[in-house]
C-alpha cells in the first residue's frame, strides 16, 4: 500500500488553488464579459495561454522568477525566511497560472448574455452594483461557477510538469500524487503506481461526473 | 545513455566516428526511464547506465549479453555553489544555505552517494528540512545554477562544463566517504550481432576513450 500523504497534499493544493482562482477570476471574468476595451482580445489570449504552452515553459519561467536572485523570489526569502520555489505557496502560484483559463472561461461565458440585461434591469431599479451582482448575476451564473470551480480543481489534480520543475519533490510540501506516481514508475514499483493511479482516475472521474450531473439538473441561465 | 554523461559522450562519439568511420546515434535519458524502455522493446544496441544495478537487471532478465558488462566511468561527487568562493563541508551547515539540492537518491546514484556522505558526516537528520530533490543530477545542478538552491551535490563533470566566471567553487567529496558511483555499460540483446555496437564498446575501453573520460571529470578503471 503506497503512502497516501501525497494524495492529501494534492487535494489541499487543488482546494487552495481553486479558492485563489475564484477570488481573482470572478472580477476578471466579469470585466471581460462587460468590457468594450480594445485590449480585450489580448487579455483573452493571455488567459488562454496555459492551454497551449508546454508546462516546461511555464515551469522554466517560474524557476527563474521564484529564485532568490529575482525580485519576487528575493522578497519572499526576506519576508518568510524560505525560498518560494520548493514551497507549497510556490506551487499554488504555479497551479493558479496553470489552471487560470479553466476558471476564467466558464465564468466569462456565464456572465455574457441574459445576465447582462438582468443586471441593467436591476440597475434601473436602483439596486447597488454589488447587491445586484450577488443577488442577480451570481444565482443566474450558478452553472458557470460550478463548471469553473470543478474544472479548476480537477485540472490542478492532474498537474505534473510545472510541479516537477519547481517543486523539488519534498514529502508533505511539494511531492504531489502525480510526482509520486512518476517516481514509482521510475523505480519499477508498479504496484504502488497502479494503486495511486487508480485512486486519481476514480477521483477525477467522480469530480467531472458531478459537473455533468449538476448541469442536467440546472439548465443554463435559470430565469428569476 | 545516462543524462549525466551527455557532454562527455559527445566528445567520445566524435572521436570514435572519426577514428572508425562508423556512425552511432545517441539517445539520452534517465537510467530508470531508459531501462523501462529497453525491457519494453526499445530499439537500442548499447546501454550506458548511470549505475550498476540496471545493467545487472538487464542481464538477469535476458535483455543484455552477460559477459559484456564493464564499468566505463566512475563519477565524482562535488558540493557546489556558484557564488560562495570557498565551499567546504562546513558550508553545509552555514546559515546562508537555505536549500540544499541533491538528486533523488531513489532514482540517481549521485543522490544516493550524497545521502551516504551526509550519513557518514552525521548531518542527514539535521539537514533533511533543507533538501530539495532533482529528478536526476542534471536537475539538481539546474536548481543551484538558477539560484533556487544555494548549494548542491552535483557531478564534477557538470561543473567542468561551466565557463570560468560561473564556476564558483566546489568541495571535492573524498570518494571513500560514499559507495563508488560506478557507471556500467552493457551490450543489449538487440545489438549482439551489430558490429558497430561491438566496435563502440571496444573503443570505450581504449586509452583514447579513457583520456576523454578522465579529462571530463570522471575516473576510469
Amino acid at each position: 500500500m503506497p503512502d497516501l500523504s501525497a494524495l492529501w497534499l494534492t487535494a489541499r493544493l487543488a482546494f487552495v488553488t481553486t479558492l485563489v482562482l475564484l477570488i481573482i477570476g470572478t472580477p476578471l471574468a466579469w470585466w471581460l464579459a462587460q468590457t468594450r476595451s480594445r485590449l480585450k482580445p489580448a487579455i483573452e489570449a493571455i488567459v488562454a495561454l496555459p492551454l497551449v504552452l508546454p508546462p516546461t515553459v511555464l515551469g522554466f519561467y517560474l524557476l527563474i522568477a521564484m529564485s532568490p536572485n529575482s525580485v519576487l523570489g528575493g522578497f519572499w526569502l526576506q519576508a518568510t525566511g524560505d525560498t518560494l520555489s520548493f514551497s507549497f505557496a510556490g506551487l499554488v502560484i504555479g497551479s493558479a497560472i496553470y489552471s487560470f483559463p479553466f476558471m476564467i472561461q466558464p465564468l466569462q461565458a456565464a456572465f455574457e448574455g441574459p445576465v447582462k440585461q438582468a443586471m441593467q434591469t436591476a440597475a434601473s431599479l436602483r439596486a447597488a452594483p454589488l447587491d445586484a451582482f450577488v443577488s442577480v448575476a451570481m444565482p443566474m451564473s450558478a452553472r458557470g461557477f460550478i463548471t469553473a470551480i470543478v474544472l479548476s480543481f480537477a485540472h490542478t489534480l492532474g498537474e505534473f510538469g510545472v510541479v516537477l520543475m519547481v517543486g523539488g519533490n519534498i514529502p508533505d510540501r511539494t511531492r504531489v500524487a502525480s510526482i509520486e506516481i512518476y517516481e514509482h514508475v521510475e523505480t519499477l514499483n508498479y504496484a504502488d503506481a497502479h494503486t495511486l493511479s487508480l485512486i486519481l482516475l476514480i477521483v477525477s472521474f467522480l469530480t467531472l461526473l458531478s459537473v455533468f450531473v449538476f448541469n442536467r439538473k440546472f439548465p443554463a441561465h435559470v430565469r428569476l | 545513455m545516462a543524462t549525466n554523461f551527455t557532454t562527455t559522450l559527445a566528445a567520445i562519439e566524435t572521436d570514435f566516428e572519426t577514428e572508425s568511420g562508423l556512425d552511432i546515434d545517441v539517445v539520452s535519458g534517465s537510467t530508470g526511464k531508459l531501462y523501462a524502455q529497453i525491457i519494453n522493446g526499445a530499439p537500442y544496441d548499447v546501454f550506458l547506465a548511470a549505475d550498476q544495478a540496471r545493467p545487472e537487471h538487464l542481464i538477469a532478465n535476458g535483455h543484455a549479453a552477460p559477459a559484456s558488462r564493464f564499468t566505463y566511468a566512475i563519477g565524482k561527487l562535488a558540493l557546489w555553489s556558484p557564488t560562495d568562493p570557498e565551499v567546504s563541508a562546513n558550508t553545509l551547515t552555514a546559515p546562508e544555505t537555505v536549500r540544499l539540492a541533491l538528486a533523488n537518491p531513489d532514482l540517481a546514484p549521485y543522490g544516493l552517494a550524497a545521502v551516504q556522505l551526509l550519513e557518514r558526516l552525521d548531518l542527514d537528520t539535521q539537514l533533511r528540512s533543507k533538501f530539495v530533490f532533482g529528478e536526476n543530477v542534471g536537475q539538481a545542478f539546474a536548481f543551484v545554477s538558477t539560484g533556487n538552491a544555494q548549494l548542491g551535490f552535483v557531478s564534477v563533470a557538470q561543473v567542468l562544463t561551466l565557463p570560468e566566471t560561473r564556476k564558483g567553487s566546489v568541495w571535492l567529496v573524498p570518494p571513500q566517504l560514499h559507495d563508488p558511483i560506478a557507471q556500467d555499460a552493457v551490450l543489449l540483446t538487440r545489438g549482439a550481432d551489430n558490429p558497430t555496437a561491438r566496435a563502440f564498446l571496444a573503443y570505450l575501453k581504449s586509452d583514447a576513450a579513457h583520456e576523454i573520460i578522465r579529462r571530463s571529470g570522471y575516473e576510469s578503471e
